[in-house]
């Protein structure tokens, strides 16, 4: 009972109070004062371009995060280890560094002469970046799991490569695709530090919803920044619990 | 057959190079560019020295809090069942959904010395949290907050309750028990608990940013030092800061790795299948419904 309070009272303290603060300053001036603050011009530049950018970003994860675990599951090549545990860079790495890495090569004076910074180019290569590990942790643990057997016998029937990948392996990964993609779309759409430095944060151009939130906090426009922060917050928390759902719905419906 | 496996392996490897080591490499590069010492002087200059003593005293207070209230959280979560607990599991979770400079204008909602919850009366008391460093460590509290939980419960489930009511019906006071019987059992979870959660808190930028008002070099941690040298054209100074927390980087990378073996070994002697993998992807599980 006591740790059960206590337990509840930490979570509570740290992290509910704090949220219950963003909604009830969001709609404090009424639904449509919440409405005008995240359609204001500057603003819905901002949560268009963090949409899009974050799906470009899922898409593009959804084929090299399953490329790169299907390469590390079922791939033998010396220092197979060493790739593997870099994939956990992104999460170790600072966000701020993480922008600071890709400035170092893609900024100006760019070594290799690709110049990204500044350009809504950069904010797709930061998201990348960051959100790399979902999609191959989620989908890695699944297909060293997979029963092989299945994908033996299509092939001793002659069936080629890609039809066996579509029709027994792809139908397997999808859920964990799924779930990793709905992680790396909620990390993408928050995204900041890796932003900061590389993206410019030019108004109409380069900003994304967080900078553009940063910015309303630094102008203490503070109504204005919680109003696009509860549009934030309702993707991504809808998306957690979209995918509780799903994890839940799966385990009833298995082995059936 | 071999030459779709080359491709594929080559299109991995090329993806992983340009996107993270490649620039990794070039970090180091451009630090040390124009000699040693532009670093070395920024590093060590005092805002310097300060931003990374006030980085180890936000992890110092952030990390340990939330190892002990995460183990505890984690025990309510997986060996009991009441009302709301669903919610309460759902809850550990928001901090990874939300984006930090979300969390840092949550705090200065309820913290702001002007217009806020509590952050008048506070100020009446001479407790100043925001644009100070009470608000910095609870930012870094709040982010780093799941990383325990997550690693624990999953060893809790796995080990069950039979030892521990072997040590209850022998006579062991429920301190006993926890000290001997169930802390040693989630060692290794726990222990990858605190490492990710002492990266997280190392590296936060976002909500640390909007807390600490940057103000000046006062309220500065490693990562938001980077980014003013960098504002200030100081590029190698802001490319020293950034390889220092990078360097810790790997040292954290390294670590995970040292300890996913150890605990794999640990198993491996006993009959259990095999340890949970430890991971850094916290793909939502549900919650097993225990007798």
């Amino acid at each position: 009972m006591l740790a059960r309070g206590t337990a509840t009272l930490w979570i509570s303290l740290i992290v509910l109070l704090p949220l219950a603060a963003v909604l009830s300053r969001g709609f404090e001036d009424g639904l449509g004062h919440f409405w005008d603050s995240i359609s204001a011009p500057e603003a819905q530049s901002a949560i268009k371009l963090t949409l899009i950018s974050s799906l470009i970003v899922v898409a593009i994860n959804a084929v090299m995060g399953t490329l790169i675990a299907w390469v590390l599951v079922r791939d033998e090549f010396p220092g197979k280890r060493i790739v593997n545990s870099v994939i956990d860079l992104p999460f170790a790495l600072p966000t701020i560094v993480a922008g600071l890495t890709l400035l170092a090569l893609y900024g100006q004076n760019s070594p290799v002469g690709v110049h990204l910074a500044y350009t809504r180019a950069a904010v797709v290569a930061a998201l990348l970046f960051v959100t790399l590990p979902f999609v191959v942790r989620a989908v890695q643990p699944v297909l060293l799991e997979l029963d092989r057997e299945m994908e033996e016998a299509a092939a001793s029937l002659g069936a080629p490569n890609h039809r066996i990948f579509r029709s027994i392996v792809l139908p397997n990964l999808t859920p964990a695709i799924v779930a990793g993609c709905g992680l790396a779309f909620a990390r993408a759409i928050g995204e900041f530090g890796s932003l900061v430095l590389l993206t410019g944060n030019i108004p109409f151009n380069t900003q994304v919803a967080s900078v553009y939130i940063f910015g309303r906090v630094e102008t203490n426009d503070l109504s204005g920044a919680a109003a696009v922060s509860v549009f934030l917050l309702a993707i991504s928390v809808g998306l957690l619990f979209a995918l509780n759902l799903f994890a839940n719905w799966r385990t009833r419906h298995e082995r059936v | 057959m071999t030459s779709v496996r080359w491709g594929l392996r080559s299109v991995a490897l090329l993806y992983l190079a340009l996107l993270l080591l490649i620039p990794l490499c070039a970090v180091f590069w451009r630090t040390f560019e124009h000699g040693i010492s532009e670093p070395l002087d920024a590093v060590t200059s005092q805002d310097g020295l300060h931003a990374f003593w006030l980085t180890i005293l936000c992890v110092g207070i952030a990390v340990p809090l939330n190892t002990a209230f995460g183990v505890l959280t984690a025990l309510v979560l997986v060996r009991q069942n009441f009302r709301g607990k669903a919610l309460l599991n759902a809850a550990i979770d928001l901090p990874f959904a939300i984006s930090p400079v979300v969390i840092g204008l949550a705090l200065f909602l309820v913290y702001a010395p002007r217009n806020s919850w509590f952050g008048e009366t506070l100020a009446q008391n001479g407790i100043q949290v925001i644009f100070s460093v009470p608000g910095m460590v609870l930012a870094t509290i709040f982010v780093s907050l799941p990383f325990v939980v997550r690693e624990v419960m999953p060893v809790l489930q796995e080990i069950g309750t039979d030892q521990e009511e072997a040590a209850e019906t022998l006579g062991a006071s429920p301190w006993q028990t926890f000290w001997k019987v169930t802390l040693p059992a989630i060692r290794w979870g726990l222990a990858y608990g605190i490492v990710l959660a002492t990266a997280r808190a190392l590296g936060e930028f976002g909500a640390v940013a909007v807390v600490s008002g940057h103000r000046n070099g006062e309220t500065e941690t490693l990562p938001i030092f980077v980014q003013r040298q960098f504002d200030n054209f100081s590029v190698a100074g802001a490319y020293a800061a950034g390889l220092v927390l990078a360097v810790l980087a790997l040292v954290v990378l390294f670590s995970l790795n040292l300890l996913q073996r150890r605990s794999a070994r640990a198993t491996d002697g006993e009959d259990a299948e095999g340890a949970p993998p430890a991971t850094t992807v916290f793909v939502p599980q549900p919650i097993e419904k225990e007798a």
